[in-house]
């Protein structure tokens, strides 16, 4: 959710700011004092401090495919809330969102490891989880 | 020129969050487990470990390559096209990088459900 609506403000802010020029790029920096760019990045900090707390204890490639059902909520956000038109193309992109994070979270959140190959984690083990 | 920024764009978003979601990940594993941590020795803890890992700012730094990289795409080509294409790549390419360089086991359950995933997200922006 975090990181749909970030998106969605810098996309906002960007618009404001128009085509950015590869003669211009210092024009990228001070994109940040737009106020929906500011935004925007608050959003997506919040959104970070959740994903990287995910990756301490779940691999990348569980944690990766599970972050996406944010964009299964935008768009019954979307479609309930704004009365959006979900088009059959969108419907059939919700469907294999859900089916493939289902297909993920149905399987072990953590590769197993021997014990030498584990990370340097000096008081809490991630293999220590359930 | 558009259509060229914007898909150079997309690569260099894909590359750079590819590498950046690895070098986080590394780093995040070797911090431990943030819930435990945060519980037993308090969050100043937690944020101290992770900032003192090199690849914690490799990582972000990659991210930030990724970030601007978005704001750039973002500024020639539509969102629609923009945030699915590039999390669509992204997905498939982590799910090779991880098996590469984390050593993660990437059985067929995890890379299908990483095409899965990318296609909807694809089909998501038509």
């Amino acid at each position: 959710m975090f990181s749909s609506a970030g998106d969605s403000l810098l996309a906002r802010g960007m618009k404001d700011l128009g085509n950015v020029s590869l003669h211009n790029l210092s024009s990228l920096i001070l994109a940040v004092i737009n106020p929906w760019v500011a935004s925007g990045i608050l959003l997506l900090i919040t959104f970070f401090a959740c994903y990287m707390s995910a990756l301490s204890w779940a691999d990348l490639t569980y944690v990766l495919p599970a972050t996406s059902l944010g964009y299964v909520l935008v768009a019954l956000v979307a479609r309930f809330a704004f009365q959006e038109t979900i088009t059959p193309a969108r419907s059939l992109g919700i469907a294999l969102i859900t089916i493939g994070v289902g297909f993920v979270a149905a399987g072990p959140s953590l590769t197993q490891r021997k014990h030498a190959e584990l990370p340097a984690a000096e008081t809490v083990s991630p293999e220590a989880r359930p | 020129m558009n259509g060229v920024c914007t898909w150079a764009a997309i690569g260099l978003i894909v590359a750079a969050s590819t590498a950046g979601d690895i070098l986080l990940s590394y780093a995040m594993k070797k911090v431990g487990d943030v819930g435990e941590l945060w519980k037993r020795q308090g969050l100043l803890k937690v944020i101290t470990r992770a900032l003192t890992m090199p690849a914690f700012f490799l990582g972000l730094l990659a991210m930030a390559l990724a970030f601007y990289s978005l704001l750039f795409a973002l500024s020639w080509g539509d969102l629609s096209l923009v945030v699915p294409a590039s999390a669509s790549l992204t997905f498939v390419a982590n799910a090779f990088a991880a098996r590469i360089f984390l050593h993660e086991r990437v059985g067929k359950r995890r890379l299908l459900a990483a095409l899965l995933v990318a296609g909807g997200v694809a089909l998501m922006a038509i």
